[in-house]
């Protein structure tokens, strides 16, 4: 288990203060200077070395994907910071949002400077009103302090912007994003030319998710051989885990990567309700990837290549438990209705697909389907991932093949009760 | 995708005009985004507008458009893709309830059971007194807070049935319930205590984990630290130990 003097959000639940006063007592803004003075190839170069992936589901290297920024470049730079935290069953950017506002500001900071930005943008999902309002507050606090801004004591000038959406799910897609910033509507756009070539406004950009730029400073001050030291490799550091569902007292909470699910949910949520063996299935990684059942859970590590192999995902770490009294079919289907009302409507397998596999689904779960029903899911489900402009599309498809994969049985019951009463 | 079309003209009002508070913030949010991109700031007017009015309305969507220079269509796209923005009107106080999956594996259905006794029927419906309308979305982003709901710019979290009955009645009396868990939680710690952060060493300046350990830390002070010197966007200089690095 991670010890509390290795855990980067020390005001993870709002117990210290939030202000920049407390920040400072808990070691946010020290030796920011030191670290800039790294230069920019040698902090992206520290972050690659320290293993940190993505936060935000994608895994990617953040260190590298920062070198993706042009070198010598005329036209302005840009840092995103992807705070459109929508994905069912994540609610960890919140936190830091409203608690830990203060890492976020100097890793943003840090990670401008490393891609060479001196403007960013933190966009905020729009039904996140009052952390809103907190991170508006603790960049007024920044500014005042001279920790950024124009002429600020680090030397770089920085200016941090928070914009907001309106209740759209895509545009916490990176393309989405940067559309939805620039005040069109969230379409995701088609790739190349990627991000770090023309983002926002045509200009290099980088999208990172908060969790992401928020632990840099802490790698860079401890150092990228502490980090890499947590986790198994490949998948190192500490991460916020979400664990919602049929648990005891769910909960956010900072571990190692790679700690045993069993262990995760048992040490922090208080156990499965009803005990382990009550455990049906779990979601480990938000709704957009597929569940995997208790057989699967009983050992399963919680970090990108573990669950990768076991055939979901880590995603955004958001652990979404289901005990037995659950019904898997008909949580399934709200998910498909969630990709239904959420696609953008821009590619036509997506637009069209996610509503067919709900009708088929919701026919299903309320035991009308016929078992032809389940075949033709599957199909649709596998003609709308890999045939649309963004990830949607894949992960509208996610739940329901992890459901047919594990419960077909469930659903087979369901239409045979259905049909066949009396034999049931 | 969610078809959106504005209210019939019989409902739309003659104009529209930003009070001149928030006309003042307005022009400011504009120059959060460089010459010529003020476009960008269409979802933070369109969303003043509707905390000003309560809704979307057409005059509205004309008006933010002429204050950003885009075309009237342009605006009218944005507002009908976000849903958050009501383009019909709402009661005075919107209550929106998360039914996706994590919130209702924890009971999300009581509390949609609660606003429709308490509310009306049907969501979208403005109460028999005028102060409420509810709707069904989707994740708010508070799982492990679930069920919840969002009342105006408020979470109010950890539901059940009577604690959300209670909240909608306190509402109708006037009064301004405490927003957050309504089961003891401070935030989204596990109830009971948090399993983690109970070290009180690392809330001990001199005890941080990283003081003291080779180049790393504090070596340097605040003060000094803070101090304005060799611009960092002077990147010739030698490169500096990384801090904290192994030795």
């Amino acid at each position: 288990m991670l010890q509390d003097r290795d855990r980067i959000f020390t005001n993870l639940h709002g117990f210290q203060d939030e202000r920049l006063a407390g920040a400072l007592s808990r070691g946010s803004w020290s030796n920011t200077h030191a670290v800039l003075g790294l230069g920019p190839e040698r902090i992206c170069e520290e972050v690659k070395v320290s293993g940190l992936r993505g936060r935000s589901g994608g895994g990617f290297l953040t260190g590298l994907k920062w070198t993706f920024m042009p070198k010598n470049e005329e036209r302005p730079h840009y840092l995103l910071i992807n705070a459109d935290e929508s994905e069912p069953g994540t609610c960890k950017d919140r936190d830091i949002m409203r608690h830990e506002p203060h890492q976020l500001i100097e890793g943003a900071l840090i990670a401008s400077f490393a891609i060479r930005a001196h403007t960013a943008y933190i966009y905020v999902r729009g039904e996140f009103i009052r952390e809103r309002e907190a991170l508006q507050k603790a960049i007024a606090e920044a500014c005042d302090a001279r920790l950024i801004g124009k002429n600020n004591i680090h030397g770089w000038d920085f200016d941090l912007h928070v914009h907001h959406g309106a209740g759209a799910y895509v545009c916490g897609e990176e393309s989405a994003l940067i559309e939805s910033l620039e005040g069109k509507k969230g379409l995701p756009r088609l790739r190349p030319p990627y991000p770090a070539n023309a983002g926002l406004y045509g200009c290099p950009t980088t999208v990172n998710n908060v969790e992401s730029i928020a632990v840099v400073p802490e790698i860079l001050r401890r150092g990228a051989d502490w980090f890499s030291s947590i986790g198994r490799p490949n998948n190192a550091g500490t991460k916020i885990f979400c664990i919602s569902g049929h648990v005891n007292r769910p909960c956010n909470v900072e571990e190692a990567m790679s700690i045993p699910l069993r262990e995760l949910l048992d040490k922090h949520a208080g156990g499965v309700r009803g005990g382990w063996d009550n455990l049906m299935a779990v979601i480990p990684g938000g709704a957009s990837f597929p569940m995997i059942p208790k057989s699967v859970c009983d050992d399963v590590l919680m970090d990108f290549d573990a669950l990768k192999e076991a055939g979901s995902s880590l995603g955004a770490a958001s652990v979404i438990v289901m005990d037995k009294s659950t019904d898997v079919v008909r949580a399934t289907a709200r998910l498909a209705k969630f990709y239904m009302h959420e696609s953008c409507g821009q590619c036509t397998p997506c637009r069209e697909g996610t509503g067919w596999m709900y009708r088929v689904i919701d026919r299903l779960a309320r035991g009308e389907g016929a078992y032809r029903d389940i075949d033709l899911l599957m199909e649709v489900s596998s003609q709308i991932g890999g045939h649309t402009i963004c990830g949607l599309g894949d992960a509208s498809a996610g739940p329901i093949q992890g459901l047919i994969k594990n419960f077909r049985h469930v659903i087979e019951e369901r239409i045979d009760a259905r049909s066949f009463p009396r034999a049931a | 995708m969610s078809l959106r079309r504005l209210a019939p003209k019989e409902m739309q009002p003659v104009s529209f005009a930003f009070s001149a508070e928030n006309d003042a913030w307005a022009k400011q949010e504009m120059t959060k985004y460089p010459p010529g991109r003020q476009a960008s700031a269409v979802i933070a007017l369109l969303w003043r507008g509707q905390e000003q009015e309560g809704w979307v309305t057409h005059p509205m969507i004309e008006r933010v458009a002429d204050m950003l220079g885009m075309p009237y269509i342009r605006v009218l796209e944005v507002a009908t893709f976000y849903t958050m923005f009501n383009l019909v009107p709402v009661g005075t106080f919107l209550v929106q309830v998360c039914t996706t999956t994590p919130c209702w594996l924890r009971g999300s259905d009581e509390v949609v059971a609660a606003c429709k006794k308490h509310i009306a029927p049907a969501q979208h419906t403005i109460s028999a007194d005028g102060k409420f309308s509810w709707m069904e979305v989707e994740c708010l982003g508070a799982c492990v807070n679930a069920p919840m709901l969002q009342i105006g710019k408020d979470f109010y979290e950890d539901l059940d049935g009577p604690i959300t009955e209670k909240i909608l009645e306190a509402f109708r009396r006037g009064e301004a319930p405490k927003p957050g868990p309504q089961n003891g939680r401070h935030t989204s710690e596990p109830i009971g205590g948090a399993t983690t952060l109970t070290d009180p060493a690392i809330y001990e300046r001199d005890k941080h984990p990283w003081s003291g350990t080779s180049g790393g830390g504090f070596g340097v002070t605040d003060a000094e630290a803070k101090k304005p010197s060799v611009g960092a966007g002077d990147r010739e200089a030698p490169a500096q130990k990384p801090p904290g690095a192994a030795t």
